[in-house]
């Protein structure tokens, strides 16, 4: 065991229960503050079944980023889609065999496909890199964080591609890392450049997510003007502030 | 005429570059200390009001589900930076609206997140776009803030659905709290809670316009179409914008539900004591302010015992209306639950016609070519009919009951992309001129094609603030004041009246 291995398992125990803590609380705090006026964005569905499909179209399509900028979007979708795939593709490395998920996520197309995705992952960022320098409207609104957080995951996914198609390292010690920490059961980490940089870099993206505009992932869920049914004339909709206001208001009267 | 530069019209509408501090010097009058109090708001800039603004927006976020995820969901992609009208026209990158709202966020993260406290201990809070609080930061937030008109066009394009609407609201409303109002909005709203409606139009006065108009019509048609006013007992209770009451070309509207509602048998009536649909109150992002005008809606119905609510055509106020009205002074179960509360004019009319109920001899709009300005918070606030988009599809079809020559301007300058007059949201008033008339490109540049391409000839509208606005800043592009009509006012023209007793 060496002492980096120890500093990595630390730092991804360290790293998750930011993540999860920070996620929970925010997830927590945006289901309990109310929303105390109707307001989706017209035309808007009608019905719960009409807003689960407006939510998917979101969530799945990027369908208002679609109507907005063909560029940002078709850069933007790459960038997600692939990032689904890495993530498809990495969970060979988090479970053993035996497991129920595993004839699924070793299936030939699901790692190929998270495989060469690191492409599509390149490209796309490389493409919200090159948009953000070069338009001039996205350059004003830029800060130096958000170039960083470009440059963070093109990071991330440049090491991964190297290691995936240049580079190998040693991955049945890798994954005997990680299953290790799942575990409780350290084992040695690989003292490999490009593990170190991807593996860090990771639990860095970790550490900031609940604290970075990437909390846009939970925010679009509660985004009043996309999850709001459009009927405000056939059911009445009051916070429990805005009915504070009107009890206290019908207290007076008859007092 | 003017003294700026009127921009010119372009044929195919471009995406300006960058011009940084353009509208910079933009800025409405400050309400004076009597109208702030009359509203419950500090009279002048409170003392220790950096601390205050804090505190209003801490207040605001645990309010306000769409103030606190909008705040914490922009990831900067660009998706809005070209949507809206004001930019469009003016190049002033603080009018795209990731930018506007970045004013209110870079303080947001400056005092509540982590990143934002961590970089500002360090003395480099540029790094995560934060920034405290201090004179210069609330000067821009009166300057841009007051260049948003609430149209919600960004939260159609923006892939979250941040509305900057929900942050212009919150932004004037934290204004308010410590003292920096604006004198147009803050001066209507006292009109409306001491005398009934936004123009002070007491109801001496307000009887005697409708008599007017009463003789008027009864002249020009030989039909005595009336115009009750608080009249107990009727079914319907309009309510209407005050600008109805006398403006061009709205009276013209008002004319023509008064013509519509004459031909349907229904008895109605207009009151004074809430003789104001437009509700002010959403401008300033207060609650309590729109509440409390919208409070006088229901007492109005239940001192006069109607039936049913009816608005007039226009947009904020039937935003208002139809999201919130139920919200604000509901429930309305003392209403008759066999129509939709509130129900709109358009609605009415269409549904008149969808049974045969009115007469309509087209021809006499035919010196008109028309096209349709879909009204910003109509179109992407509201709806009217069963179905989504029927806000688009009604009012069309009345024009289209009444009109032979209709052409739609340019898809994507109509429906859920409309552009707005560039008058809404409380920038309608003399001081922002500039704004205005450079806010109405877009609309104007979808104009001229269709005139030239079709040779259309009027715009109609269902909203008092595009009406009002239209006839003033068109004009600088060329056009005439009398190209803008109201909807009711081709029903009006070609409706055929029948006598009754």
């Amino acid at each position: 065991m060496t002492a980096l291995s120890i500093f990595f398992a630390l730092l991804f125990y360290a790293a998750m229960a930011v993540f999860v803590v920070g996620l929970v609380c925010k997830i927590i705090q945006y289901s309990r503050t109310p929303a105390p006026l109707k307001i989706p964005t017209t035309p808007a569905p009608v019905t719960q079944t009409g807003v689960v499909l407006r939510m998917a179209s979101e969530v799945i399509l990027f369908a208002s980023l679609f109507k907005s900028s063909k560029w940002t979007w078709i850069f933007g979708w790459m960038f997600h889609l692939a990032l689904l795939l890495a993530f498809f593709r990495h969970l060979r490395y988090a479970m053993t065999p035996d497991s129920m998920l595993w004839p699924l996520v070793n299936l030939k197309l699901i790692q190929a496909a998270g495989q060469y995705g690191a492409y599509v992952m390149l490209i796309g960022l490389l493409g919200l890199f090159v948009r953000r320098i070069f338009v001039d409207r996205v350059r004003y609104i830029s800060a130096p964080s958000d170039y960083l957080m470009l440059i963070l995951i093109l990071t991330i996914a440049g090491s991964g591609t190297l290691m995936s198609f240049v580079a190998h390292t040693d991955i049945v010690q890798l994954k005997a890392f990680i299953l290790g920490l799942i575990y409780f059961d350290w084992q040695t980490l690989p003292a490999d450049g490009l593990v170190i940089t991807h593996l860090g870099l990771v639990a860095l993206l970790m550490f900031i997510f609940p604290i970075s505009k990437l909390l846009h992932a939970p925010g679009m869920f509660f985004s009043p003007t996309r999850n709001q049914i459009d009927n405000p004339r056939e059911k009445r909709h009051i916070s429990a502030w805005g009915k504070a206001i009107d009890d206290a208001e019908a207290k007076m009267t008859v007092d | 005429m003017a003294d700026f530069e009127v921009p010119e019209l372009q044929e195919i509408p471009l995406v300006p570059h960058i011009k940084e501090g353009a509208m910079a010097h933009s800025q409405p009058y400050i309400a004076k200390a009597p109208f702030q109090e009359a509203l419950g708001f500090p009279g002048e800039l409170v003392e220790n009001w950096e601390e205050k603004v804090y505190e209003k927006m801490d207040d605001l976020r645990k309010r306000y589900r769409s103030f606190q995820v909008y705040l914490d969901s922009c990831v900067k992609c660009g998706a809005c930076t070209d949507k809206c009208h004001y930019f469009l026209g003016t190049a002033d990158p603080k009018n795209m609206p990731v930018a506007r709202q970045d004013l209110l966020r870079k303080v947001y993260r400056s005092k509540f997140t982590f990143a934002g406290k961590f970089w500002t201990k360090l003395g480099m809070p540029w790094m995560v776009g934060a920034q405290k609080m201090d004179k210069g930061v609330l000067d821009e937030w009166y300057s841009y803030f007051h260049q948003c008109s609430q149209c919600r066009r960004c939260s159609v394009y923006c892939p979250y659905g941040i509305d900057t609407a929900e942050i212009s609201m919150a932004a004037r409303e934290i204004m308010d709290s410590i003292g920096v109002g604006q004198k147009y909005c803050n001066e209507i709203l006292g009109k409306v809670f001491k005398i009934g409606n936004n123009l002070g139009l007491p109801q001496p006065a307000l009887l005697n316009t409708l008599e007017g108009l009463e003789e008027e019509v009864e002249e020009d048609t030989g039909v005595a179409v009336k115009f009750p006013l608080d009249v107990k007992g009727a079914d319907i209770l309009l309510v209407t914008p005050s600008a109805d009451f006398f403006a061009e070309p709205h009276v013209d509207g008002l004319i023509g539900y008064a013509k519509v509602f004459h031909e349907s048998g229904i008895s109605w009536t207009i009151s004074s004591y809430a003789s104001e649909a437009g509700n002010f109150g959403m401008f300033i992002g207060s609650y309590e302010t729109m509440r409390k005008a919208a409070q006088r809606i229901r007492k109005a119905a239940l001192d006069l015992g109607v039936k049913r609510i009816v608005f007039g055509e226009c947009g904020h106020a039937w935003r208002v209306a139809y999201s919130f009205l139920n919200t604000l002074a509901g429930p309305w179960d003392f209403l008759d639950p066999n129509y939709p509360v509130p129900q709109h004019i358009c609605e009415f009319t269409h549904d008149l016609i969808q049974r045969d109920k009115l007469t309509f001899d087209k021809s006499a709009n035919d010196h008109r070519v028309m096209t349709y300005h879909d009204s910003c918070n109509v179109a992407r606030g509201s709806r009217m009919g069963d179905k989504p988009g029927g806000q688009m599809e009604i009012p069309r079809a009345v024009i289209k009951a009444c009109c032979n020559n209709f052409h739609d301007m340019p898809p994507e300058t109509i429906g859920e992309a409309t552009f707005c007059c560039g008058g809404g949201g409380g920038i309608l008033t003399d001081d922002l001129m500039e704004i205005r008339v450079k806010g109405a490109q877009p609309r104007a540049e979808a104009l001229k094609q269709v005139t030239e391409n079709n040779g259309v000839t009027h715009m109609a509208a269902i909203c008092a603030i595009c009406k009002s606005q239209f006839t003033k800043v068109l004009p600088y592009y060329g056009f005439t004041m009398d190209q803008i009509v109201s909807v009711h006012q081709l029903v009006s023209d070609a409706i055929v009246l029948t006598k009754k007793d």
